[in-house]
């Protein structure tokens, strides 16, 4: 594995930037010749069969990659799979919550050392540094930050051309009249309502492990019950905002972008009290062999400075990796600059908020429970 | 004396070969029988093993809980004596158990799968299980486990994190099945659980009462379309057909989306009615992202299979006895209602039960337009099987809709008679 490797670093040494050529082809040892990544469908998993998949198979022509859109599934897909003892998939694409849950079921492989799976970055920082804080347990490789976070119309003639500025806005309907549109789960809902209910931000998950904090809570959100749409599918906010159905509401960064970039909607970012997550790869556990050498052999590919930071060119999402973040810049398949388009760009990350993960792994099914009560009320 | 002859002294008669013919039909009948089953096999099979073992398993995994005794086998024995209504903690040979259990489960990694299935129970359990895991190899045997376990997070000295063990050690449970009808397990026996976390139960009833709403539309509108169907000649009919079957032809979100255009505050229907006056723009109607969203779009996805049954029943009804009625002095009214709805009432019947029993067990199109008013168990089910990952609480929400349905088919039966059913 360790040659392998070294020739993989070489490799790229030899050719910088994205730019492969046909003709250069490197070898992997015993790796299976088909491949299946699962990944989101749509602009996302788009973005990495060109930033990942085509350079990698430039590389490996003898693979055959086959591309599956289940990862809003993956977890019960997963499971059964599992239990039917015929795994078919090779690396899974999956939200870092959903990474917990399925470490944790056993479900998928853990690294004992992350560093002897994936590149360091150039400069010799081993990917555990590089990565930081964002491997977030022993299963799960990062790969982008994305935020869920607020996006309004700019042309609502009830507001008096008054814009929000902050996420307390939202619950404003004095100032701000008009529909929401909020997703249907207390993730994020219930911490926003905490906030602009005047609990500090370090202190918003000790109170909503109380009732009265839970309660407390709902009562904010009760305040603009009768004002909200609430979505499941992250394409629906942006098509509500621009059909006029609402006037501000939550959803991925990145499909606000294609909103206001792509499609030149009237709409525009509120990024306060963005909540950052993180989307990443996992391999199912117990992989033969073969198979298992292709995928950690496309892994430490697809997961190394360079690539992550080309994934940008096509999606609004910040690379996880630190040592990819100055080389985000000009895209030119788009035709911006996407630098302040990221969540994590300077100028968008004044005031964050970030998801804690251990924390909902233990609330989750309590306090879910508890919303839809709350909503059916 | 020889059988054959004992045979005809008590009167049997025997076939040509000498065997008595009662064996000798029975085995003709047998050959026979075997034949038609063979001929149905494949499909006996198919059924075996798509229909009523994923029943039988689904039924199982409600009341399923092997994981505890599994991954604790000693502790659960150790936990037989204690007293789970008293306020004392378990004894140390418990501890010490639970420390020899954990190790074996941390070897295996079992036991945050162990923390993934108490924690449905009980908020917590499962960070507590993932930290002991790394804990219990720490542990000095020197000590007493008790305060080791309580050292590393006091929630192992809260009796409410070993009444949750006690409670839910059996390898069955009916931990889920309560759960499934709003009520929990606790110390003192099954109870329900506080108003603000109830919500099964509403929405069995609410996914009863919007099943039977649908319906009703479906065969309001639809009783008309399907006796045009019956009586018109066959070059119009086949026009109206087409028309019917269009729809089961498009996809179902194409479908769905397209309502979603058609009924939102900003949509074609909203804006008409601006547009002629009817309503000002101020005051626009919410028809989806509710219950109305929802009975709109499923009436019109489920139209289709209330006017097929509907239609092939009427096909069957003479037109001369409605000319009958009519020369016997009837009025239209009376020779309709008289005579020929009765004769379409199988139709009815058949129609009701299938849109019905396929609106109770459908979930992308409340989903979808239902928002917060319009959802149906379906929808806690699916949430159950993918993102919480609570097989157990599925099974057994989907247990209860099977004998929900299961009742109400008995009532049916009870009331209008299964007999009464065609489908052509």
């Amino acid at each position: 594995m360790k040659t392998r490797h070294l020739f993989g670093a070489t490799a790229l040494a030899l050719l910088p930037a994205a730019a492969m050529m046909a003709q250069d082809t490197a070898t992997c040892e015993n790796c299976a010749n088909t491949m299946t990544v699962v990944s989101w469908g749509g602009a996302y998993q788009n973005s990495q069969v060109k930033a990942y998949i085509e350079p990698y198979k430039a590389l490996h022509p003898e693979l055959t990659v086959v591309m599956d859109e289940s990862s809003a599934e993956s977890v019960a897909k997963m499971r059964a799979m599992a239990e039917a003892g015929n795994v078919t998939w090779d690396v899974v694409d999956t939200l870092a919550s959903d990474a917990i849950r399925m470490c944790d079921e056993g479900l998928v492989m853990e690294f004992d050392d992350i560093d002897a799976v994936l590149a360091p970055a150039p400069d010799g920082t081993p990917a555990s540094e590089d990565f930081g804080d964002l491997l977030i347990n022993d299963c799960f490789v990062p790969q982008i930050v994305y935020s869920t976070t607020f996006g309004y119309r700019t042309d609502v003639a009830d507001w008096g051309g008054k814009v929000p500025s902050t996420v307390c806005d939202v619950f404003d309907l004095e100032t701000f009249p008009g529909k929401r549109a909020l997703q249907k789960r207390p993730i994020d809902n219930m911490e926003w309502a905490l906030y602009c209910d005047g609990v500090a931000k370090e202190e918003i998950y000790d109170v909503l492990g109380t009732d009265e904090g839970v309660e407390r809570a709902f009562n904010k959100l009760n305040g603009i019950k009768d004002q909200v749409v609430w979505w499941t599918a992250g394409a629906e906010t942006p098509q509500l905002l621009a059909d006029g159905e609402v006037v501000i509401g939550s959803t991925f960064n990145g499909r606000l972008f294609s909103a206001i970039v792509e499609q030149n909607q009237p709409i525009a970012m509120l990024w306060d009290m963005q909540d950052f997550d993180l989307d990443g790869w996992t391999i199912p556990a117990d992989l033969p062999e073969d198979r298992l050498n292709r995928v950690l052999d496309f892994l430490y590919f697809a997961t190394d400075t360079q690539r992550l930071a080309d994934q940008a060119q096509y999606i609004s999402y910040g690379p996880a990796r630190s040592s990819s973040a100055p080389l985000v810049g000009f895209s030119e398949v788009l035709g911006v600059d996407m630098a302040p388009h990221m969540p994590t760009d300077p100028a968008n990350a004044t005031n964050t908020h970030l998801y804690d993960y251990g924390w909902w792994a233990d609330h989750r099914d309590d306090l879910d429970a508890k919303f839809q009560a709350w909503l059916t009320q | 004396m020889t059988q054959a002859t004992a045979d005809q002294a008590k009167g049997s008669v025997l076939a040509a070969d000498g065997t008595p013919l009662k064996v000798s039909l029975r085995r003709a009948l047998r050959a026979q029988k075997l034949r038609a089953l063979m001929l149905i096999a494949p499909l006996l099979a198919f059924i075996v093993i798509a229909f009523l073992m994923p029943i039988a398993d689904m039924l199982f995994r409600s009341v399923e809980n092997q994981i505890v005794p599994d991954t604790l086998p000693t502790t659960v024995v150790a936990l037989e004596d204690w007293d789970a209504k008293g306020d004392a903690l378990p004894g140390e040979p418990v501890f010490a158990a639970l420390h020899d259990d954990l190790v074996v489960a941390a070897e295996a990694k079992t036991h945050t799968r162990l923390g993934s299935r108490l924690n449905y129970e009980d908020s917590g359990m499962s960070s507590l299980l993932r930290a002991a895991g790394r804990g219990v190899r720490r542990m000095s045997p020197d000590e007493p486990y008790e305060a080791q376990f309580i050292d590393m997070d006091k929630d192992w000295g809260d009796i409410e994190t070993w009444r949750t063990i006690k409670l839910y050690s059996g390898a069955y449970t009916d931990g889920y099945l309560l759960n499934a009808i709003d009520m929990q397990k606790t110390v003192d026996g099954p109870e329900l659980k506080p108003a603000s976390q109830r919500i099964y139960v509403m929405l069995f009833l609410r996914t009863m009462l919007l099943s039977l709403t649908i319906t009703f539309f479906t065969l309001l509108l639809g009783y008309p379309i399907a006796y045009l169907l019956a009586i018109l000649p066959l070059r119009t009919s086949n026009l109206i057909m087409i028309l019917v079957l269009l729809p089961f032809w498009t996809s179902l979100l194409v479908r769905t989306a397209s309502w979603k255009v058609l009924l939102q505050q900003q949509g074609v229907i909203n804006d008409l009615l601006v547009w002629v006056g009817l309503i000002s723009d101020a005051n626009r109607l919410v028809m989806i992202n509710n219950a109305t969203g929802t009975i709109i779009a499923m009436t019109h996805i489920l139209l289709p299979f209330m006017i097929l049954p509907l239609y092939s029943v009427m096909k069957t009804i003479p037109p001369s006895y409605l000319r009958a009625a009519k020369s016997l002095g009837a009025n239209d009214w009376t020779a309709f209602w008289r005579v020929y709805f009765p004769q379409s009432v199988p139709g009815v019947g058949a129609g009701a039960i299938l849109v019905f029993i396929l609106s109770i067990g459908y979930y992308i199109t409340p989903e979808l337009v239902g928002g917060t008013s319009g959802i149906f168990i379906s929808n806690r089910i699916a949430y159950h099987i993918s993102i919480s990952l609570n097989w157990g609480l599925a099974a057994a929400l989907a247990t209860m809709l099977l004998i929900v349905v299961l009742a109400l088919y008995w009532v049916y039966d009870r009331m209008v008679g299964i007999d009464n059913v065609k489908l052509g």
